[in-house]
Formats: C-alpha cells, sequence, structure tokens
C-alpha cells in the first residue's frame, strides 16, 4: 500500500511540477493594452474600422498597424483618448472631422422586416414585424449596420445639424507664435 | 461701507456719455415680431400657438420645458402669422424656431394673474411661481431663468443678496438709466427676492461712475434698514458675478462652486424690476430697456423695446447710422457677439445693439507675443492668458484646462491690454466650447458602451432560454408535470 501511495504522490508532485512549468512557458500572452484599448471603444462591433469588431481592432491598435482615428462612431473623443493612451500624437485638427450621422427610416418604404431591428446593437430601433420601423436619433451612433441590410433602402445616414446649444467659436486663425 | 479690492481688471474707455443723459422711450410698435423659442439658457421652450391663432398681450405662446427654461409671452396683442425658423441673435446665425406676430395696434392684454397683495406673507414657492409664469431670466446678459435661482435658498443659506448695477460694461446705460428711473420698483423688486431666498440683507452694488443712480437708489432704499448701497469703484470687470462678490463681501468664490455655496446670490437690477412688475402687477416679461449707441449710430438712446422687435426697427428709431459701421454687436463691446445681421430680434438677454466703427474696434492682424505679461497683470481671475493661449493653440486642451481654463469669466480684458493684438479671449471661449463638445461626444460613447452591454447581455439571454426551451423537447416525458 505504501508503494501505491509513494507512487501517486511521486506522479502527481511530477506532473504538478510539469503542468506548473508548460504554464509559465507556454502561455498565451494576453496583452492588458489591448484589454484597455478595447475598453475605450464603444463595443458595437460595427465594423466601420475595417476590422472583424472592436476586439480586434484593439489587437492592430496594440500592434501600431491601426490609426487612432479608426472609429468613426467614437469620433474625436475616442481618438484623443487612444492616442493618449498609446502616446502618439495625433494632429486631429488636419484630420477632415468625420461628419456626425444618424440613420432615418423612410416610413413609405419600410416594410417591417425587423432585420435592421436585430442588427442594431445599441437596441436603437423601435418597431416590430409588418409594422413599421422608427429610430430613436438621440441614441443611434451612426454606425449604419442598419442601413447595410436593409432590403428596400429605407434607411439613410443623415448629418446631425448644429444646434444653437452645440455651436462653439472656432479656432482663431494665428500666423504667429508665442 | 467696507469694500474689499478685487484683483486685476482694466480701465477701458466707457464712452457712456453718448447715451447717458437719454431717457428711456418707448418703442413705437414695430410692424411686426419675432419671439424665438430660446432666449435663455436651459432648453428651448415648448410652442403653444399655431399659424393664424389671435394672441393677446401678455398670452403664454410658448411653454417652459424640463428644470432649466423659461415661458415667453406675446410683447403685444395681434395675429400669428408664421411659426418660422430665423436666425437667431447669436453669433452663429443659426436658424431657430421663431413666433412671428402681426401686432393688431390694440395692445390688448390678456387677463393678467391677480398681484400678490402681500408677497412678504406669501410664501417662497408661490414668488418664485410666478416669476417662473411671468418668463424672467437674468437680464445682464446670462439670460439663467431667474425662477430656478431663487430656489436656491432651499439647499443653501443665503444671508446676502447682491443686486449687480454695476453696469461695467462700456457704452452700455440701460441700467443706469432704469436705476435712476425706476429705482423703486428695483428696490421693491430686491425686498422680493431677498424674502424668497430667506436672505436677511440686501446690497445693491453701483460703480461710481453713475452718481445719479446711486442717489436715487440710496433715496429709494433709505427706508429699509437691511439694504445697503454700495459705490464700486470703477474697474472692469466689476460687474461680473464672481468678482461683484468678492468686492463686497470679501469672499472669494472656489473654482466649480457657485456664490450660493457662499450664501450670496447677485441677480441684475432689470432682474429686480421685472420681478417686482411680475409680483404687484401679474405682468410678464414681454419688454426691456436696450442701450442703441456706438459712433457709427445717429442718435444714441435707451429703448424700452417689446421682445421680438427687430435689430434693424431700433436702429431706425435712432435715425439709422450717421456712418458705415464696421461692427454691429450685442450687449456690451468687451462680452458682446456680433450679430449675423440687422433682422435679428431683441431678446430678453439683450442690453444692447452697437454700431461701432473701425477706430472704434481697433482691429489689427495679431503680432508675435513679446512676453510683456500685461494680460497676466490684468486678469481679474488670476490666471496666465499667455501660457494658457500657448496650450490651446497647441491643441492641448487638457493642459489649458489644468491652468485653470474653467476659472477664465471670458471678460475680454487680456486681449483688450495686449499690445500684439493677440485674440486671447478667443481662444479660451473656443476651448471651452471643443471642452464642452467633447465630453458631449464622451458621454454618447459611454451610453453606447451601456446600450451595447446590455443588448449583448438580453442576446445571451434569449440564447440560453432557447437552449433550456429546447431540451425539455428532447425528453418531454420525463419532464412533464401534471397541471
Amino acid at each position: 500500500m505504501l508503494t501505491a501511495v509513494g507512487s501517486l504522490t511521486a506522479m502527481g508532485v511530477a506532473l504538478g511540477g510539469m503542468l506548473g512549468v508548460a504554464a509559465r512557458l507556454l502561455a498565451v500572452e494576453e496583452d492588458p493594452l489591448e484589454l484597455e484599448l478595447q475598453a475605450m471603444l464603444p463595443g458595437s462591433q460595427c465594423g466601420q474600422c475595417g476590422f472583424v469588431g472592436c476586439a480586434q481592432a484593439a489587437v492592430a491598435l496594440a500592434k501600431g498597424e491601426a490609426s487612432v482615428t479608426l472609429c468613426p462612431p467614437g469620433g474625436k473623443a475616442v481618438a484623443e483618448q487612444l492616442a493618449k493612451r498609446l502616446g502618439v500624437t495625433v494632429d486631429l485638427g488636419d484630420q477632415a472631422p468625420r461628419v456626425p450621422v444618424y440613420a432615418v427610416i423612410d416610413e413609405e418604404l419600410c416594410i417591417g422586416c425587423t432585420r435592421c431591428v436585430k442588427e442594431c446593437s445599441v437596441d436603437g430601433i423601435v418597431g416590430a414585424s409588418k409594422l413599421m420601423h422608427t429610430i430613436v436619433a438621440e441614441v443611434c451612433h451612426g454606425c449604419s449596420k442598419c442601413a447595410q441590410v436593409c432590403p428596400t433602402d429605407a434607411i439613410r445616414m443623415v448629418e446631425i445639424p448644429l444646434t444653437l446649444a452645440a455651436w462653439h467659436w472656432p479656432k482663431p486663425a494665428s500666423p504667429h507664435t508665442h | 461701507m467696507k469694500l474689499f479690492p478685487i484683483r486685476g481688471g482694466i480701465h477701458p474707455e466707457y464712452r457712456k456719455e453718448l447715451s447717458g443723459e437719454r431717457a428711456i422711450e418707448a418703442l413705437p410698435l414695430p410692424s411686426r415680431l419675432y419671439i424665438p423659442l430660446q432666449q435663455h439658457i436651459g432648453a428651448p421652450a415648448e410652442i403653444l400657438v399655431s399659424e393664424g391663432d389671435l394672441v393677446k398681450k401678455g398670452q403664454v405662446i410658448a411653454r417652459r420645458q424640463g428644470q432649466i427654461s423659461a415661458h415667453h409671452h406675446a410683447s403685444t396683442s395681434g395675429r400669428v402669422v408664421e411659426v418660422t425658423e430665423i436666425p437667431a441673435p447669436h453669433p452663429s446665425g443659426l436658424p431657430q424656431p421663431t413666433i412671428v406676430i402681426e401686432p393688431d395696434g390694440r395692445d390688448e392684454w390678456v387677463t393678467l394673474p391677480e398681484p400678490i397683495a402681500d408677497p412678504f406673507a406669501a410664501a417662497p414657492e408661490v414668488i418664485e411661481e410666478r416669476v417662473a409664469e411671468s418668463g424672467i431670466v437674468g437680464m445682464g446678459g446670462a439670460t439663467f431663468p431667474s425662477a430656478v435661482k431663487l430656489n436656491l435658498g432651499i439647499r443653501h443659506r443665503i444671508d446676502t443678496l447682491l443686486i449687480n448695477g454695476a453696469e461695467c460694461e462700456p457704452y452700455l446705460t440701460c441700467d443706469d438709466r432704469l436705476m435712476r428711473e425706476h429705482a423703486e420698483a428695483i428696490i421693491d423688486g430686491a425686498r422680493i427676492m431677498a424674502h424668497t431666498l430667506g436672505a436677511p440683507r440686501i446690497v445693491v452694488g453701483i460703480e461710481e461712475n453713475k452718481p445719479q443712480a446711486l442717489a436715487a437708489i440710496t433715496v429709494a432704499a433709505s427706508d429699509f434698514p437691511n439694504i445697503d448701497v454700495a459705490a464700486l469703484p470703477v474697474k472692469y470687470p466689476m460687474g461680473s458675478e464672481r468678482h461683484l462678490t468678492l468686492a463686497i463681501t470679501g469672499l472669494e468664490t472656489p473654482a466649480r462652486k457657485l456664490t450660493a455655496d457662499l450664501g450670496v446670490v447677485v441677480h441684475n437690477v432689470a432682474t429686480a424690476r421685472a420681478v417686482h412688475q411680475a409680483v404687484r402687477l401679474g405682468r410678464p416679461l414681454i419688454a426691456r430697456v436696450v442701450t442703441v449707441s456706438g459712433g457709427a449710430m445717429r442718435e444714441p438712446k435707451n429703448i424700452e423695446a417689446p421682445i421680438g422687435a427687430r435689430v434693424s426697427d431700433l436702429i431706425d428709431f435712432c435715425g439709422g447710422f450717421s456712418q458705415r459701421p464696421e461692427r454691429i454687436i450685442q450687449g456690451g463691446p468687451m462680452m458682446g457677439t456680433p450679430l449675423p445681421n440687422l433682422d435679428v430680434p431683441v431678446v430678453k438677454g439683450t442690453s444692447g445693439i452697437l454700431a461701432l466703427t473701425a477706430a472704434e474696434i481697433n482691429e489689427r492682424p495679431a503680432d508675435p507675443c513679446i512676453r510683456c505679461g500685461a494680460c497676466v497683470n490684468i486678469c481679474a481671475c488670476g490666471l496666465t492668458p499667455v501660457e494658457l493661449a500657448a496650450h490651446i493653440r497647441h491643441d492641448d486642451l487638457e493642459g489649458a484646462a489644468k491652468l485653470g481654463l474653467a476659472d477664465c469669466v471670458s471678460c475680454g480684458s487680456c486681449s483688450w491690454v495686449c499690445p500684439s493684438h493677440i485674440p486671447l479671449v478667443h481662444y479660451f471661449n473656443y476651448a471651452k466650447g471643443a471642452l464642452n463638445a467633447r465630453d458631449r461626444e464622451q458621454r454618447k460613447t459611454e451610453r453606447t458602451k451601456t446600450l451595447v452591454e446590455a443588448n449583448a447581455a438580453r442576446q445571451e439571454r434569449i440564447a440560453a432560454q432557447r437552449a433550456a426551451a429546447r431540451k425539455p423537447k428532447a425528453a418531454p416525458a420525463a419532464n412533464e408535470v401534471p397541471s
């Protein structure tokens, strides 16, 4: 019996040790930076950046393969956050500012297929089967996924109009240095 | 009365003599009135009338919505001819919904609410309600709904109500004239407001360059031992809420706090008069005194204009221009904003309309900074404008924010004093706006994220439920429970 206990203990210790070593040597590197970058992205998996989803975009960002200005729905705020985290400088002033858009459903054309409702990752579309749909403008973040799946092309992306409350003075043009 | 010094400040040419001796005149009723839905800080009012409706003077035509908003009333009786979008009296010139009224000439009042017989026996809520129903907003230019400000007495212990009659902006004389001609109404309105706030003490602050106004207010206040009149040294920006509080009480308002946190609430003299009219006469705010002045104006005047009269109506009443104005400004020359055109209406916050000549605005292209430090010396908020502007020029808005950008009151003294004509305050106005825009974007992204997470969680739950529903089908007999 002692031999059995001894051999099993020895096996346990040896296998445990091997597992421990393997965990160290063969560890899958999970980049904390990627996670951090992913948390900054909106997470709607809209794919406008050209990657499958936000996680893949974060990987590319961490490797330096993508520009921090890749996320259209995130806009300037996200670009600046990413640039700050990655320690890169981007001249956002030079970039053609992305005009913020939102989706509008042409109610004449909507057939109530609910495809857009299923596609919307922010639950911004209201409507039921065979009934007209509509978009909650404040919730829409302009990913345009709904417009792509609409079978009747009833969804247009429209510029968010500038309001008095959102307007602010432009940056003064200044040739001087100080 | 003991006063406290304020840091920095400037002494521009006041040029108040252009209109200071002109008594307030009423504007003849214009052919059309344009009443915008947004004349105040906060949410735009909700429209209550439609094309073709007949309205009476003082009738509510747009109702406040949300916590911070204001009612708007018809300034005279007539017919609503149109509800349309016209450029706002705002530097952007963006269109905004506006009610157009064609006066019928009868100037017939709607049935006004009963005057509050003894406001000092009334509950504060009653006065607040009346002020809100009367559409009163801060008339010094900030246009914050006054009823909300009178509410501050609930959460803060207010010991002083300051009535702002400093009128430190050059050219403007509307508050000066109001104090000379309607001192009793102002003092009565101030007493009503102090009662509402629960403030035992009232101080009226007036700059020394308005001796007649000082005398009139002193006489009107002489019966009330709790009212002091402070003759303030002439210095711009004495009329800023925070600086007035410092000069009179010696208390400096901390960053990101309100003067109410120090037990002080500040209201403009014109607001005090509007409160008097609302409470004692039941009259809503449908007119205001506007100073029309400037070197290019033929006959500068102080005009009591109905809300909604076009700027061009006021200019015509002053005999038009004596020479081509280089710029038309609403408000004062220091903090006012250029007007997009002369068809925009007078609104509740319009204190002045100035037609300035090229010599008066003295605009030149900016030269390099010579590091003289003048802007640092005169900054009434204790900031370093030169440094802030350098950060903003290089798009480092956070850097500017760390240096105290939020404490800047945009008084424009730094731009005024700069020998190189660097548009310092423009940088600050831009940066404040850009930072706000960024905050809004940030909030939107966060909201999107929350919604995405909620959506994903729901999808998962549905999938799990489906999976659970599928299982019993595989072995239906085992799970059957007799009901």
